[in-house]
């Protein structure tokens, strides 16, 4: 062994070299610029034109931004205090200062700025369940209760208004549950969709005054007209965001289901809506639907708008979703069919969870947009953040100023889509079960 | 029962298995728009037979089972499976589901699912199966097609024969009284083929009630008690293995089994 041993020293090697250094041009940043910006004469010349249209860009806007003037009350003091410093270009950030409040709120009452604060911070905590699964499923609750105490807390008025209108579903449920086991499934359903209507027609005003005359709960009611802002765009934003999934996913399931009328109805539903500009049902919410409405209805200009933005995102939820469906293979509704499962256990538990995976990206995309469209709602004299760009410039102290307002704004409405789409890659991966 | 049986079953009597009617097929039809792919179907199937179906592509085999948990509708005729009336009863065809297995060609595995889901999903949400007993039922079945190691990874994880096995036991989950097999391995690899069949073979010898559409002459052999050969839509010959592939009566039986036997 030891003579093997001795022997085979005279031939192998008992300690490395050292790796000798690769050549200064096959690594690190030397390498990682050969390859990618200088690999050809034509790609170098390409790279230095490059880096010079970027650095003369940034050379006008960089110090524009950086030596941007806070403290000022308009824009008159802001050039003097730029003439003062002897800048050439000084963006006057002070508008944003000076109005952040209108920017973010617009009328609301200053004293009350912690409601809708408040309910921004439940906001997250009512989507967090929803949107990771990790969570414990018991917080749902508060995410269905959510929406009644951000109503309550953003317009005010008695507990009881929004508490009476969350009864109204609580009906439509038991309607649904006892009727499905005494009568038949369609009969339930019917009972569950007529159910919460009586109850809003008919008992949710009373109830909720009767119950307002012997417990007074209330905040300050705040108007529809002192909305604005930020909050605003949020408000219409969320609220259609939440109610078109739902309503584009049955919108997709109505238009490939075999039965004549609902598919019909769908069909003519999502061609209509999506086949006229947003603008245009925004101009139908805010102008022509009082003449559809009863005399003396007064119908919230906001709510009005959201069920129209609710309406013009899910006719495109529900291409989106009808996409995914048919990138489904027969064979998975043939599995479920064969193993008993009814219509709808089959969609929530075999075909939508996939069908839906495959639409995220189409769905977040359709969000986005939405989210952005809001700004629409200028046009019908609401004051969304641009329209309070408009308003703010309409004040002489502030008057011809753009950039500045225009950058925050964007800024503002970047961070929110760009939260949706990396929610979106990150459930993208989650929910990635190919993999091998 | 015995006596509505017409005078061409009389000559298999000594095959059946019992006189309890499993499944039953009076003069059915069914059309593609004008193309008519079932002719006058009439086929009694008993508790407790396994019955292979062969035929070239296009005879209407695939279809035929396809309509017995009405995966396809029929136009004409009547269908009676295990006492119940296939009809456009939505109730029905449910409970006719739930009775009859089917495991499908490409498997049709539910992609999102773990093995372990894809068997507790129907026990759960249509048998009322509580969870934790349906997945005790599903490891059972998954120890029976040998791959309960696999219980918590995701059909995409799983080799095609391995996927195969786990559709069987899928199946069974749902504790049926019929099963229903769609060419169940020729979307295999050859060494695959093997462990479905002999998962098959287990299952015939346990003394469930098969129908399998195939065109694995071995299996049809070891275990059909009846072979059935289709064309055109019609079942053109029906008999015992050993008669039907050694004294095939029709010119088309014996080119069809002269053309898949011969190389």
């Amino acid at each position: 062994m030891s003579e093997a041993h001795a022997f085979s020293q005279a031939f192998v090697r008992g300690e490395m070299l050292p790796p000798a250094e690769a050549p200064v041009t096959e690594r690190g940043a030397v390498k990682w610029l050969r390859e990618n910006l200088f690999s050809s004469p034509l790609n170098a010349l390409l790279t230095i034109v490059s880096i010079f249209v970027i650095w003369s860009v940034l050379a006008h806007i960089l110090p524009w931004m950086v030596n941007g003037i806070w403290d000022a009350s308009s824009l008159t003091e802001c050039r003097a205090i730029r003439d003062e410093r002897g800048l050439d270009s000084a963006a006057c950030w002070a508008v944003i200062a000076d109005r952040w409040h209108q920017l973010m709120f617009g009328f609301y009452p200053q004293d009350l700025y912690w409601r809708p604060i408040l309910a921004f911070v439940l906001l997250g905590v009512a989507v967090a369940p929803v949107l990771y699964g990790s969570l414990s499923r018991k917080m749902l609750w508060f995410s269905l209760a959510y929406p009644f105490l951000a109503v309550w807390l953003l317009w005010g008025g008695s507990v009881w208004g929004p508490v009476s209108v969350a009864m109204g579903f609580c009906a439509g449920w038991l309607a649904l549950r006892l009727l499905s086991t005494v009568a038949g499934t369609l009969a339930a359903v019917i009972a569950a969709l007529l159910a919460p209507v009586l109850w809003w027609l008919f008992a949710a005003a009373p109830v909720a005054e009767y119950l307002t005359s012997v417990l007074p709960v209330g905040l300050t009611e705040v108007a529809s007209r002192d909305f604005g802002g930020f909050m605003l765009a949020l408000v219409i934003g969320t609220s259609a965001i939440v109610l078109s999934l739902p309503l584009g996913i049955l919108l997709a399931l109505g238009r490939q289901s075999n039965l004549f009328i609902i598919n019909k109805v769908s069909v003519t539903f999502i061609e209509v809506i999506r086949g006229v500009p947003l603008i245009v049902w925004l101009f139908t919410a805010s102008l022509l639907l009082n003449y559809f409405m009863p005399p003396g209805t007064n119908f919230d200009l906001i709510v009005r708008v959201i069920i129209m933005v609710t309406l013009f995102a899910s006719a495109y939820i529900a291409e989106v979703v009808r996409g995914g469906l048919a990138a489904l293979p027969k064979g998975q509704y043939e599995a479920a069919d064969s193993l008993g499962l009814d219509y709808w256990k089959a969609m929530r538990l075999i075909i939508l969870p996939q069908a839906l995976k495959i639409s995220i990206p189409g769905i977040v995309n359709t969000f986005i947009g939405l989210f952005k469209d809001t700004t629409l709602v200028v046009f019908i004299g609401l004051a969304d953040p641009i329209g309070f760009s408009n308003l703010i410039r309409a004040d002489t102290a502030w008057n011809g100023i753009y950039w500045e307002l225009f950058i925050f704004i964007g800024l503002l409405f970047f961070i929110f889509c760009f939260f949706m789409s990396r929610y979106s890659l990150y459930l993208e991966r989650k929910l990635q079960t190919d993999h091998r | 029962m015995t006596d509505a049986s017409t005078a061409h079953e009389i000559d298999r009597a000594q095959l059946r298995v019992s006189d309890e009617v499993a499944i039953q097929i009076d003069g059915m039809s069914k059309w593609y728009g004008d193309f008519n792919v079932l002719r006058e179907i009439d086929l009694t199937v008993y508790r407790g037979e396994r019955i292979v179906i062969c035929g070239p592509s296009g005879s209407g085999k695939s279809t035929l089972i396809r309509c017995i948990n009405a995966l396809e509708e029929h136009q004409k005729g009547k269908i009676v499976v295990d006492g119940t009336l296939l009809s456009s009863d939505l109730k029905n065809i449910d409970k006719v589901r739930s009775e009859v297995g089917m495991v499908f060609q490409h498997f049709n595995l539910f992609p999102h699912l773990t093995i372990l889901e894809n068997c507790t999903l129907a026990p759960i949400w249509v048998r009322k199966v509580p969870k934790k007993e349906a997945e005790e039922i599903a490891m059972h079945f998954l120890q029976k097609v040998k791959i309960p190691e696999q219980a918590h990874k995701y059909p995409g994880q799983l080799s095609g024969g391995q996927q195969q096995r786990v559709a069987i036991a899928r199946s069974l989950c749902m504790r049926p009284r019929i099963m229903l097999f769609d060419e169940p391995t020729s979307a295999l690899d050859p060494e695959m083929i093997k462990e479905v069949l002999d998962t098959m073979v287990q299952l015939a010898e346990e003394g469930m009630t098969m129908l399998v559409v195939t065109h694995e002459m071995g299996f049809a052999r070891q275990v059909a008690n009846r072979v059935i050969f289709m064309d055109e839509g019609q079942i053109v010959e029906q008999n015992e293995p050993e008669e039907f592939f050694n004294n095939p009566k029709s010119p088309r039986t014996q080119l069809f089994l002269s053309q898949i036997l011969g190389h």
